[in-house]
């Protein structure tokens, strides 16, 4: 070893302990900034001492330092636009399509090497096994990751969607990526087997996302995120870079982690996920929470304003619909408007409120509000009893008391006991089912009245009817 | 197998288990952010973008390199900022001593 390889491998390790403890760091709240930063000094130092060896190694021609800053360039102006402007409501498909970039990349390496060693003769099996894996992986997640960005940016349908023979398609994807792997492993000379193993996994990753309903999304594109870490692993293996395998399983591995958590938050499985055409608005349940309940009492804003005025406590439940019709800063507004007249505001943030977990905290940390007024479930449960007025704005399966019972889709999902509060107000668009498909018979007990309207448009109503009576 | 070969597989297996013990649970607040840096960490792949840039010699290599270069430039410095972004809301509170009494629920 050279003095120059020397230390490049070690500060190669240098950055893998930095990803390693930067996740760690990243587990609680305290510490979680600094440990995506020190993530990102672990990747500054990669960069730089790879740029330090192809300098050192003087291969790479004029043009390629041309190609490689110029894709870079271009790379980093879109991304950090991208990241700095997007509102907070649309993280999630910007995550997604980072994701998609990320899958693309390690693919695009895999595609590279292979033509590059192709044109001699044998390929080792060392070889063609990881460059296989690195281009039918990142190939999935760069098409199912798109997808997943346009179902949840609204550009493609977020119901679930299927066609007669979707699932014979699959199979045939499937069973070609089979005869690609075979053939690649076999004759590794020819670019068929290459053209034949690219295509079949971008159909694949393609109809493996498109029939997945739109709110399982996040869980779809947490796995997809650990099947980039793994394709880049692959792409680690192919060009022989250590950090590459380190970083990208490490990414694997945690990602799987997060998925399953994600799902069982949403008390949901990933293979129940995967197996799509959940939430489609057909009524797949039998038995309870099917019929819609009846003597439900409507409300109007006016009316609400009323209410929160004379209330000493109000909690806040915000839900998907909050997040969608982006009304969280009227949500904020009313709630200061509350404080500052002596009312006791919180909010009880269901774990999955949202568009993803976590994801309503974000939302309304963007928009200021304090920190401790946002109860996590059992604080917000330990509250309801003592609570006037709990105003559900646009969530819907979080408040559904059948949970406690069994035999429906949303038995034992832990939720918010908002029907324990003296009064509730829910804000929601029409009657019609939330995600899971259940009735909520929160919405005909005696306690409750429903507001009918877009979240935005209900809480400025609200705004200005409750200023009337606090005057 | 290879020494090289092996070497690399047992990096693989052991970041794999790294990986499994360093994500125990996760508080549902800090599920998005997460799941957005470890996106940012398999950005890594910009250093494979580097790698195959010093093999191309024609127009066809280099159009991957180029390809390579701008989706892991994309994923890394947008996932970075995006999740620092996101992370940073969270640090207002800290300003304010207020928060100290909620420890006591169950």
């Amino acid at each position: 070893m050279t003095w120059l390889q020397t230390s490049a491998s070690l500060i190669y390790l240098i950055s893998a302990v930095c990803y390693v403890i930067g996740v760690h760091m990243m587990r609680s709240p305290k510490t979680a900034r600094r440990g995506n930063i020190l993530s990102g000094i672990g990747m500054a130092l990669a960069v730089i001492m790879i740029m330090v060896e192809l300098i050192d190694q003087g291969k790479i021609t004029l043009t390629g330092w041309i190609v490689l800053f110029a894709g870079l360039l271009i790379g980093i102006v879109y991304g950090v636009v991208k990241a700095r402007k997007v509102p907070m409501t649309d993280v999630p498909q910007l995550v997604s399509l980072f994701n998609a970039v990320g899958g693309g990349a390690a693919a695009t390496i895999g595609i590279f090497d292979y033509t590059h060693e192709a044109l001699g003769t044998s390929l080792s099996l060392a070889f063609s096994i990881p460059v296989l894996l690195d281009i039918v992986i990142g190939g999935i997640t760069f098409s199912g990751s798109l997808i997943a960005t346009g179902k949840l940016s609204g550009h493609v349908s977020g119901k679930p969607i299927s066609f007669p023979g979707d699932k014979l398609l699959n199979g045939i994807a499937v069973l070609a990526i089979i005869v690609a792997a075979v053939w690649m492993i076999g004759f590794p000379s020819a670019y068929w087997p290459l053209v034949l193993s690219l295509v079949a996994s971008l159909v694949f990753g393609l109809l493996m996302t498109m029939p997945i309903g739109g709110a399982d999304m996040p869980v779809v594109v947490s796995l997809l995120n650990a099947f980039t870490g793994l394709a880049v692993a692959f792409a680690g293996f192919v060009i022989d870079n250590q950090v590459l395998i380190i970083a990208g399983a490490l990414v694997g591995a945690a990602g799987t982690i997060l998925t399953l958590q994600m799902a069982e938050a949403m008390n949901r499985s990933v293979a129940n996920i995967l197996a799509g055409g959940f939430g489609g608005g057909e009524s797949t349940g039998s038995g309870a929470g099917t019929e819609v309940p009846t003597n439900v009492k409507e409300t109007s804003a006016d009316d609400v304003g009323l209410q929160l005025a004379y209330a000493h406590n109000v909690m806040i439940v915000p839900g998907y619909g909050l997040a969608a019709a982006q009304a969280q800063h009227e949500v904020a507004e009313l709630a200061k408007l509350l404080t500052d007249a002596g009312i006791n505001v919180n909010y009880a943030i269901h774990p999955v409120a949202g568009r993803m977990p976590g994801h309503m905290n974000v939302l309304l940390a963007d928009v200021n509000v304090p920190y401790d007024q946002m109860k996590q479930l059992d604080e917000a449960n330990s509250m309801f009893e003592n609570t006037d007025v709990s105003l559900v704005i646009g969530a819907n399966d979080v408040t559904n008391p059948l949970a406690r019972e069994s035999g429906n889709a949303i038995s034992g999902m832990p939720i918010l006991d908002v029907d324990k509060s003296k009064s509730v107000v829910v804000i929601k668009r029409s009657m019609s089912t939330g995600y899971a498909g259940v009735q909520n018979p929160l919405f005909s007990e005696d306690q409750t009245s429903m507001l009918f309207d877009d979240a935005k448009k209900a809480l400025q109503d609200i705004i200005a009817s409750t200023k009337q009576y606090l005057d | 197998m290879s020494q090289e070969l092996y070497t690399n597989l047992a990096i693989f297996v052991l970041s794999l288990l790294v990986g499994f013990e360093v994500m125990s649970k996760i508080p549902a607040t800090l599920q998005t952010p997460m799941m957005s840096g470890a996106n940012a960490i398999h950005g890594v792949v910009v250093v494979g973008a580097f790698a195959i840039a010093a093999e191309a010699n024609n127009w066809y290599f280099y159009l991957l390199a180029f390809l390579a270069a701008f989706f892991s430039a994309v994923n890394v410095s947008g996932g970075y900022t995006v999740t620092d972004r996101m992370l940073g809301m969270f640090n207002r509170p800290k300003d304010k001593p207020a928060d100290s009494k909620k420890e006591g629920d169950q």
